[in-house]
């Protein structure tokens, strides 16, 4: 008894200190990795065949501006218009009509098989096919007509091509996310008797959005790329572009390296950009949300 | 004439090949407390989501304070309604689910408010009010802007039934709302369920707890494989039941 009482005030006033694991092999790790980016920096400041003074001279030429809006437009919208048409397409997939269900499985069988490039090359050549495209009754008599020509552009083509190939994408991207949502949400929803569109729009989709949001992020940057593939229809976006100024000067690499960067830079502001959005989708699905990297940093340069 | 709040006549209902409900009738009169019981499997979810018309009868009625649920009769044929006809009276009818079915990515507030702004065209800010009301009646005035996955399973639930109570139902059909609760979760529920009761809401409660049947409710239905087997008042049937299934399965539900 009085051993123990003796013994026992100091411990007890003073909680033990707590040491954190140490991690030695994290240094061995963190160590390689520096020693293996340094010589990669290394390589590309002191080899010439970068040519990094070509490279700024060109990264902000007008050109290549215009060229890179150019991608933007055919980003924007023909992410716009995909994911119209893969929303419809969801909707048919998922409604009891057969016939609606079947016209979108064979719409997304078709365009996930035909390769863009082809795809692109038909859209261009449809004057080849149809000279003249009528407006009017099926099968009857027709009010309007127009040129196949006039009506489809060559950056209309390339818009068509990419949005239409979308949508395939889209289609399944938020059919993945709507199927996903518990049932039994729209059954309570069904059961409060919540009109059809509301339940859609208010229920299921904000919930679906967790789903959707990374894989439609990811076709998005897909899409930013693919946009280079309609240099093939010469129109002038940034990989068409870097193309024509290498093709006069020659200098290859310099010139792709504008544009991959641009790329790079882009896919960055998206990446960000899907960050915060997704924060915003995630309300009510976690507990509680995790610190911004920007909180992160407050939170450790202020303590 | 006067008409009973819930009349079932004849229902029957099959999955398949299955038949689930073998022609059931059943009545409520308003303001009454009916507790559904019965073995897994005997059909006692299929018949509240009949109510409901969540699932489609294959035969007989259900009428809600004397309003056919689901068809139009003309003559001796039953026309389905269109869905807007089906979800205007679905309003009418609260529902209460086992798992809760709370949207997660809405508040206790705006779960409770979401029917009346779409379903009654409220204003928000009217339809707000009466959810802070209905928060405060099962005890939750401080959980408003919480959202569901923040609240314990009891606070959930009971989130749950003031949100089917905000449409000012006329009858409320509940699902095993406390199987889904620990123990010590399931005394709250209750509680809110039996204030209920005594401020003369019509509810038909499907349940194990047969402590709450005993105590308010004003009929009891043994269910056993999609037939009503017995029912009467609570000192009747859980007291001296008729049946030997009566008497098993309560033998098992005591224990
Ligand atoms: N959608 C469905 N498709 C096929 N069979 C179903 C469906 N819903 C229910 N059943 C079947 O109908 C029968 C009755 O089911 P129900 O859910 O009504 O039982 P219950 O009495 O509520 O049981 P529990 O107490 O376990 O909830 C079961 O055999 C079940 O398998
Ligand atoms: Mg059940």
């Amino acid at each position: 008894m009085t051993l123990l009482s003796s013994s026992r005030p100091r411990t007890a006033d003073r909680a033990p200190q707590v040491v954190a694991a140490r991690h030695p092999w994290r240094w061995v790790a963190t160590a390689v990795v520096l020693v293996l980016l340094a010589q990669l920096a290394h390589g590309l400041v002191t080899n010439p065949g970068w040519d990094w003074p070509t490279f700024a001279g060109y990264f902000f030429e007008k050109s290549v501006l215009n060229a890179l809006l150019v991608t933007l437009e055919l980003t924007v919208a023909g992410a716009v218009l995909g994911f119209l048409g893969g929303i419809v397409l969801a909707a048919m997939r998922l409604s009891p009509n057969p016939v609606l269900h079947a016209v979108s499985w064979t719409y997304t069988w078709v365009f996930r098989s035909v390769p863009l490039i082809v795809q692109l090359l038909f859209w261009a050549n449809l004057g080849y096919l149809y000279d003249t495209l009528q407006f009017g009754v099926p099968f009857g008599p027709g009010f309007a007509e127009v040129e196949t020509l006039h009506l489809v552009s060559s950056f209309g083509a390339a818009l068509l091509g990419l949005a239409l190939h979308e949508a395939a994408y889209a289609g399944e991207i938020v059919r993945a996310g709507i199927i996903s949502v518990d049932q039994g949400q729209r059954e309570a929803a069904a059961a409060l008797g919540i009109p059809r569109g509301r339940q859609f729009r208010r229920i299921l989709l904000p919930q679906a959005m967790r789903a959707i949001l990374p894989a439609a992020a990811n076709e998005l940057v897909n899409l930013l790329k693919g946009t280079s593939v309609v240099y093939v229809l010469a129109i002038g976006e940034l990989f068409y572009q870097v193309q024509v100024v290498y093709g006069r000067s020659g200098r290859v690499v310099p010139l792709l390296m504008v544009a991959t960067v641009w790329y790079v830079v882009l896919t960055a502001v998206l990446s960000i950009l899907q960050y915060y959005v997704e924060r915003r989708f995630a309300r009510g699905a976690l507990r509680t949300l995790p610190p911004t990297p920007w909180q992160r940093l407050r939170a450790a340069v202020t303590k | 004439m006067s008409h009973p709040m819930l009349e079932v006549r004849g229902v029957h209902k099959h999955f398949g090949t299955q038949e689930v409900l073998h022609g059931i009738d059943l009545t409520a009169e308003t303001g009454s407390v009916t507790v559904v019981l019965g073995p897994s499997g005997s059909g006692k979810s299929t018949l509240l989501r009949c109510v409901n018309h969540l699932e489609k009868v294959d035969s007989g009625q259900v009428r809600v304070d004397g309003e056919l649920i689901g068809y139009r009769q003309s003559g001796d044929r039953l026309h389905e309604l269109s869905e807007r006809h089906i979800l205007r009276q679905r309003a009418g009818i609260g529902f209460v689910f086992q798992n809760f079915n709370l949207f997660p990515h809405l508040t206790a507030l705006e779960n409770i408010a979401e029917a009346p702004i779409a379903a009654l065209r409220r204003s928000p800010s009217e339809a707000h009010g009466y959810a802070r009301e209905l928060l405060d009646r099962v005890g939750l005035a401080d959980k408003a802007s919480a959202y569901p996955r923040q609240l314990s399973g009891g606070q959930q639930q009971r989130v749950a039934i003031a949100r089917a109570l905000a449409l000012d139902p006329k009858l409320v059909l509940f699902d095993e709302p406390t199987s889904a609760l620990d123990p010590e979760l399931v005394g709250e529920v209750l509680d809110v369920m039996r204030g209920l009761a005594r401020t003369g809401t019509t509810m038909v409660v499907v349940t194990h707890e047969i402590g709450f049947a005993r105590e308010a409710a004003d009929t009891v239905v043994f269910l056993d494989a999609g037939r009503v087997v017995e029912q009467g008042p609570p000192a009747q049937v859980l007291d001296a039941p008729r049946h030997d299934r009566t008497r098993a399965f309560l033998s098992k539900v005591l224990t």
